[in-house]
């Protein structure tokens, strides 16, 4: 029935889709991991911090005549148990615990103890505020998409080199997520007072990423696809 | 060009540079210190973090920073390079990357001075701030301490990339558009760790170490890490905040980022005491070793790595003196002398030192020639053709006149017991294997009988004959 309901949907409404441009200005990257079942978590976490790292900023303090300040975004070390591989992220709990919270409901998602494909997908967007009755506009200007492949190994010397050989793909992993962010492609306007919440996200107390959401979809082993992307669509729609 | 800029633009710009020069060393070096590290994010700012980034600034590093800088800024043709490099505790040394921030001629000059730039400067830091957990000298700066340290040394010019070895690779951290020149940030590493594989960098004692040592007194032989290496003194690298170490050669600034040294004072052995010789010491290593430790000659224990003479020495000692506890206590360590050591040597001499295995060079045997048993019998020594016949091949060779050209491998087998029976097991072997000939198989003496039988035959026979009835009744007893 997805398919009806979609033609049904304002044409001015976008899912986030998986590897393709969607807008003018939305950039989308693929990136691709094969892991064992117990490394999803940090593997998730590794790629979306360094991405988050570099598409956070401090706190915007505005002052008077339309000029502000920027706090200082502190930055932490983490090592990971289950994969020989090292990462930065940016000093914030609060952000940490969102990020570890999705990421756990995908690692749910992908079931424990089979081999299962996946994918997670971490899209900045910005807000336009439409008039009513329409709601606000996201319009994503940047995506990426983590493949996720979970393999089942059969004993602990394959489980000692995939430590190792995961470390290294995701230390390439970090270097393409580096290249990519310096190409310095579009970004949006620093805001006004008024706007800054269609820009970033304030919620956080101590540093201020970009608007972004996370989403996630599982592709079972018959290689049909559940969309939680189509649910939200759907639901957002009858929201009108 | 510069006339494009304005007076506050370039000033701005220049200070940028400055400051992102310092940082991006901050961040290099601190990512090599071995450990993690953490800094809190702060809502409001201070006025002092730079790129809005907490980048803890480490007096030493800055002051070295500056020190290379010298006042200028990096430039077109005026690189900033920070050289990692690990030093071995055994004072090997090897480059692991080169960090290069280099600007070239393609100018931005339609970019925001102040703003765009500044931004995409700090972009630029986190960016080098994920890079310096992802190259291979991140992982070896984390379990450096031990048997390695990381160095890092700052030098302005040209970048030096030959000592990184073959096939070394480069990442580029990124780079940033500027009205005067685009600043560049990459670096260059090592992927050739070969020297690395034949050194163990676990905490285990490096192979080449036990061979050295073989012929020395140690009592464990994995207790290699226990020799003379530049251990630096306690509190002279805490974290990076102490100690900034004067290079030589090369290096323009070197500064060690290990933790202090676990170790003792080097060249004190613990456990057993070390060996005293009552002989006076032979050969140059030995010497160097027991000079730190030599009591007095009352207490000789022999180990199984020991040079022989000493464990030959103690057991004269065992049959000259008598009833005193020491000897007993000597005697139970003469029986624990091991296979292999050799026999007590008054002619090791410093050529013997040359060869492996050395100490089993043929030399002279005091005891061997008091020792009736270990001398062979004369008959033995003429070998005939028989004989050789008779004997396997092996022991035709060992024994008799072809014994001058082998080298003596004269050994005390485990567990032999060589109080009982003044010879050893070796010269026991020997001499079975060439035992005088029997009488009646040399052939002088069966080709006599021979024909003295034949010749005497006739008469037998005629003797037989006659008595010929005490040979029946004789038969008939068996029957």
């Amino acid at each position: 029935m997805a398919p009806p309901l979609y033609l049904l949907v304002s044409p001015y409404i976008q899912p986030a889709t998986v590897g393709k441009q969607i807008t003018m200005n939305c950039r989308s990257e693929v990136l691709e991991v094969s892991v064992e079942g117990r490394q999803v978590d940090e593997a998730m976490l590794a790629l979306l911090h360094t991405i988050l790292l570099h598409r956070s900023t401090g706190k915007f303090h505005y002052k008077k005549e339309g000029t502000y300040s920027i706090g200082t975004v502190g930055t932490q070390d983490i090592d990971c148990d289950f994969i020989d591989f090292s990462f930065v992220r940016v000093s914030s709990d609060e952000l940490d615990r969102v990020i570890r919270k999705t990421v756990g409901e995908f690692k749910d998602a992908m079931g424990n103890g089979t081999d299962g494909m996946g994918q997670i997908s971490l899209e900045f967007y910005q807000k336009k505020k439409s008039r009513w009755p329409f709601s606000d506009e996201c319009i994503p200007w940047e995506v990426w998409s983590i493949k996720v492949n979970v393999v089942n190994l059969a004993n602990e010397q394959e489980r000692q080199i995939c430590r190792e050989k995961v470390g290294e793909k995701l230390g390439e992993k970090v270097i393409n997520i580096v290249e990519v962010i310096n190409q310095h492609e579009y970004l949006p306007k620093m805001p006004t007072q008024s706007e800054v919440d269609n820009v970033f996200d304030t919620s956080l107390k101590d540093v201020q990423p970009y608007l972004y959401k996370i989403t996630f979809q599982i592709t079972d082993t018959l290689g049909t696809s559940v969309s939680t992307t189509m649910r939200r669509l759907i639901k957002d729609t009858l929201a009108l | 060009m510069d006339s494009d800029l304005s007076p506050q633009d370039k000033k701005d710009l220049d200070k940028f540079m400055k400051f992102f020069a310092l940082k991006t060393v901050q961040v290099i070096v601190q990512a090599r210190l071995g450990e993690k590290v953490c800094t809190r994010s702060l809502s409001s700012p201070t006025g002092s973090d730079w790129f809005n980034l907490a980048i803890k600034d480490i007096p030493e590093v800055t002051h070295e920073s500056k020190k290379a800088l010298a006042g200028q800024l990096p430039g077109i043709g005026r690189s900033m390079c920070v050289e990692i490099s690990l030093k071995t505790s055994e004072g090997d040394s090897m480059e692991l990357e080169t960090w290069c921030l280099e600007m070239n001629e393609k100018c931005d000059k339609d970019i925001k001075v102040s703003y765009t730039v500044y931004n995409r400067l700090s972009l630029l830091l986190k960016s080098l701030l994920a890079i310096t957990r992802v190259t291979p000298a991140y992982k070896l700066s984390r379990k450096q301490g031990h048997d390695y340290v990381i160095l890092y040394r700052i030098y302005f010019g040209e970048v030096q990339l030959t000592g990184l070895g073959e096939g070394f690779q480069t990442v580029r951290v990124g780079v940033v558009g500027t009205p005067v020149g685009t600043i560049t940030l990459s670096c260059a590493y090592r992927t050739n760790l070969a020297f690395m594989s034949t050194r163990q960098f676990e905490r285990t004692a490096p192979i080449m170490g036990i061979i050295i040592d073989h012929f020395v007194e140690r009592p464990f032989g994995n207790m290699g890490h226990m020799h003379p290496c530049n251990y630096r003194a306690p509190g002279e690298d805490e974290g990076a905040c102490n100690g900034v170490e004067d290079s030589q050669e090369v290096c323009t600034t070197s500064f060690s980022t290990s933790p202090p040294s676990q170790m003792g004072v080097p060249g004190k052995e613990g456990g057993v005491p070390q060996q005293v010789p009552v002989q006076p010491c032979h050969g140059a290593q030995a010497e160097h070793r027991r000079v730190s430790s030599c009591p007095p000659a009352d207490h000789v224990p022999a180990t199984p790595y020991s040079r022989g003479e000493d464990a030959e020495t103690s057991s004269r000692i065992v049959e000259v003196k008598s009833g005193s506890p020491c000897d007993v206590l000597e005697t139970t360590f003469t029986r624990k002398v091991g296979a292999f050591v050799n026999k007590p040597g008054t002619q090791v001499t410093t050529a013997s030192l040359d060869l492996p295995f050395a100490a089993f060079a043929p030399r002279a045997y005091d005891l061997e020639e008091n020792d009736p048993m270990v001398q062979p019998p004369e008959s033995s020594a003429t070998s005939s053709p028989l004989q050789g016949s008779l004997h396997s091949q092996g022991s035709g060779e060992s024994g008799g006149p072809a014994q001058d050209d082998f080298v003596m491998v004269d050994f005390k087998p485990a567990f032999s017991k060589d109080d009982l029976l003044p010879m050893d097991l070796g010269t026991f072997y020997r001499e079975f294997q060439n035992p005088p000939q029997l009488a009646s198989l040399t052939i002088d003496v069966s080709s006599q009988s021979m024909a003295e039988d034949l010749d005497s035959l006739p008469e037998k026979l005629a003797v037989y004959e006659k008595n010929i009835d005490e040979f029946d009744a004789f038969v008939d007893t068996l029957q």
